[in-house]
């Protein structure tokens, strides 16, 4: 098992609030963390669980709609919590992240630790225009984020 | 009762991800069908305009975002669009690692709708998740299986998601032939794999639903299509591809964003997996056509539901085809062949998993796109959606609601619309911290 941290950013580049979790990503790169594999994925589930299968620590950060006011961080221990797929039950081709994390939970494949951001966006529409709200969202997962790979570093180190 | 409190509206959202931007309505009167509408959103026409002003060297790359599920389609379309301007003609290995990209493709795109999306329905669970409580070991073997596709697009795209190893000429690098040991040797525990999972998309349970179509797909004496062919039809259509907006025209809905397409003088037509079974069978590897008569399969198949077996012979056909294109590979001594840039048109169209994607593009004598134009597969077979969802739901309209919307779901999944090219976000409705 890989001891390493995997952050996944999930989204579109071309549908604005979509790309939320790839800029996360994008930005997380500058910081050239140690020991922590940064990918960028398009939302299908079935490829997901194939690429957190070899790590311990998975974060997935992605763009969500719901009713909550944009910009509102999601946060979800997928250990902990179901992510609720019965808001996917009308859907007959996407198998999403959703998807994947249930799937994985039957199949006893999810990761040790899965956290996952969901981050509530307000543009959808094509193009590249990233919502205010959204943007600054954006900044306060990374930092947590950053937090939480101290955190998961710090642990390790201790059990070392 | 009034007449207005006895007729219901029905809406089947398939795409959960965008409330309202992809959805099939149907409206029941007095207990009879009034319409079936299919509402689809269509990224290509945003592309389109985007397109423009960029360098030829860009639409690969920028074509490869409309879809995430089936981007060698876009990248190869594109590609053999501006190929066709420049005058390239790619041969020998170089077209043989093309198909093989594409055997990837199909692989990944066909695993996912048969056994996560649409073998669930004809088994009665509300999903893929519930199917993996009951059958562990089935869900294992797909997901298994479609690795070796997401494996192969890796290896030659450079990586599974947006690929970016692939472009006008060639390839930025090529494999070694080393490179594709382990692939193999899991290609080969694939192929009975597949031979499996055709077995078991032939057990379901199929209701009788044979329709009368025409069918269209890219045709190639030599081999089952991916990239290259000309396009046929079974009602006699046989032209390049130079002239497709000669005889297919796309024509406006009202209630859909997208266009729909239709053959002009004859009207819906039907592309996908069907299309090209029936119209290439003798194409077909030796070992797919010898699964298809061991589980007594017509060469024609005119049933929709019975797509999914169809999808399944196209797997075992793509993963036959791999083995073979690697067990035969020699690395190219260049991974791409050189060019100058000329202005002119070009046509593309390749095999989507999900039938033909054209492509059409104008370019200046810099290679600066001026017009281009994208007719994805989903857009030619909405017009025939529709058609049959019209002809299957009257036989239904006695079910409640729930179970109408269940028939409706396995329906469209028949031709595994793609909508995968909207937004990719998780749909909630409540907060959890």
């Amino acid at each position: 098992m890989n001891r390493s941290i995997l952050i996944i950013g999930v989204g579109n580049p071309y549908r604005c609030d979509d790309s939320a979790g790839l800029s996360v990503l994008k930005l997380l790169h500058k910081y050239n963390l140690n020991n922590v594999h940064l990918m960028e994925r398009s939302g299908e589930g079935s490829d997901i669980m194939e690429i957190w299968k070899e790590h311990n620590f998975v974060i997935i950060v992605d763009a969500v709609q719901s009713n909550a006011k944009p910009g509102t961080i999601h946060r979800i221990d997928a250990l902990q919590n179901e992510v609720p797929t019965d808001f996917f039950h009308y859907s007959t081709h996407a198998f999403g992240m959703a998807e994947a994390v249930e799937m994985a939970r039957m199949l006893d494949e999810l990761p040790a630790h899965l956290l996952i951001y969901g981050i509530e966006g307000k543009l959808f529409k094509i193009g590249k225009d990233i919502s205010p709200e959204v943007q600054e969202a954006i900044e306060t997962v990374i930092n947590e984020i950053l937090e939480k790979i101290k955190e998961i570093q710090m642990q390790e180190l201790e059990h070392a | 009762m009034n007449v207005l409190s006895r007729s219901k509206t029905i809406k089947v959202d398939y795409l959960a991800r965008v409330e309202g931007e992809g959805a099939l309505f149907i409206k029941i009167k007095n207990n009879e069908l009034e319409y079936c509408k299919l509402k689809i959103f269509e990224p290509p026409r945003f592309f389109e305009a985007f397109l423009q002003g960029r360098s030829f060297k860009e639409a690969p790359d920028i074509t490869a975002r409309i879809c995430g599920i089936c981007p060698i389609a876009y990248i190869m379309s594109s590609i053999h669009a501006m190929e066709r301007i420049l005058g390239l003609q790619i041969g020998g290995q170089l077209r043989e690692l093309r198909r093989l990209v594409y055997c990837g493709e199909w692989i990944e795109s066909h695993v996912l709708h048969v056994f996560m999306l649409h073998a669930p329905d004809f088994l009665g669970y509300q999903d893929a998740i519930q199917l993996a409580g009951d059958k562990p070991e089935l869900v294992k073997m797909a997901l298994r299986l479609k690795k070796a596709g997401n494996e192969l697009v890796r290896l030659l795209g450079g990586r599974e998601i947006h690929p970016i190893n692939i472009k006008v000429g060639g390839f930025y690098k090529v494999p070694e032939k080393a490179d594709f040991a382990s692939l193999l040797e899991e290609l080969k525990w694939a192929k009975d794999a597949s031979i499996e999972a055709v077995n078991v998309a032939k057990s379901l349970e199929c209701p009788d639903f044979n329709q009368n179509y025409e069918f269209v797909a890219l045709h190639h004496p030599d081999e089952y299509p991916f990239n290259e062919g000309k396009l046929i039809s079974n009602t006699g259509l046989d032209i390049d591809i130079k002239e497709y907006e000669d005889h297919f025209e796309e024509i406006h809905i009202e209630h859909s964003n997208a266009l729909q397409s239709i053959h002009k003088g004859h009207g819906n037509y039907f592309v996908g997996p069907m299309a090209r079974y029936n119209l290439n069978y003798d194409q077909l590897s030796d070992l797919t056509k010898q699964v298809a008569v061991d589980i007594g399969y017509d060469r024609q198949v005119t049933n929709p539901f019975q797509s999914i077996v169809v999808r399944s012979l196209e797997t075992v056909y793509a993963i036959d085809e791999a083995i073979r294109i690697i067990e035969n590979y020699e690395k190219p001594d260049k991974p791409a062949v050189e060019y100058e840039i000329k202005p002119g048109i070009g046509w593309g169209s390749t095999e989507a998993p999900r039938g033909i994607l054209y492509h059409r593009y104008e370019i200046d004598e810099k290679g600066i796109i001026k017009t281009a134009k994208i007719v994805p597969p989903t857009a030619q077979n909405q017009g025939r959606i529709e058609e049959d969802l019209s002809n299957f739901i009257p036989q239904f309209l006695s079910l409640n609601d729930e179970d109408l919307t269940w028939k409706c779901e396995q329906a469209v999944r028949n031709y595994d619309p793609c909508i995968s090219c909207a937004t990719h976000f998780l749909k909630l409705e409540i907060e959890r911290i």
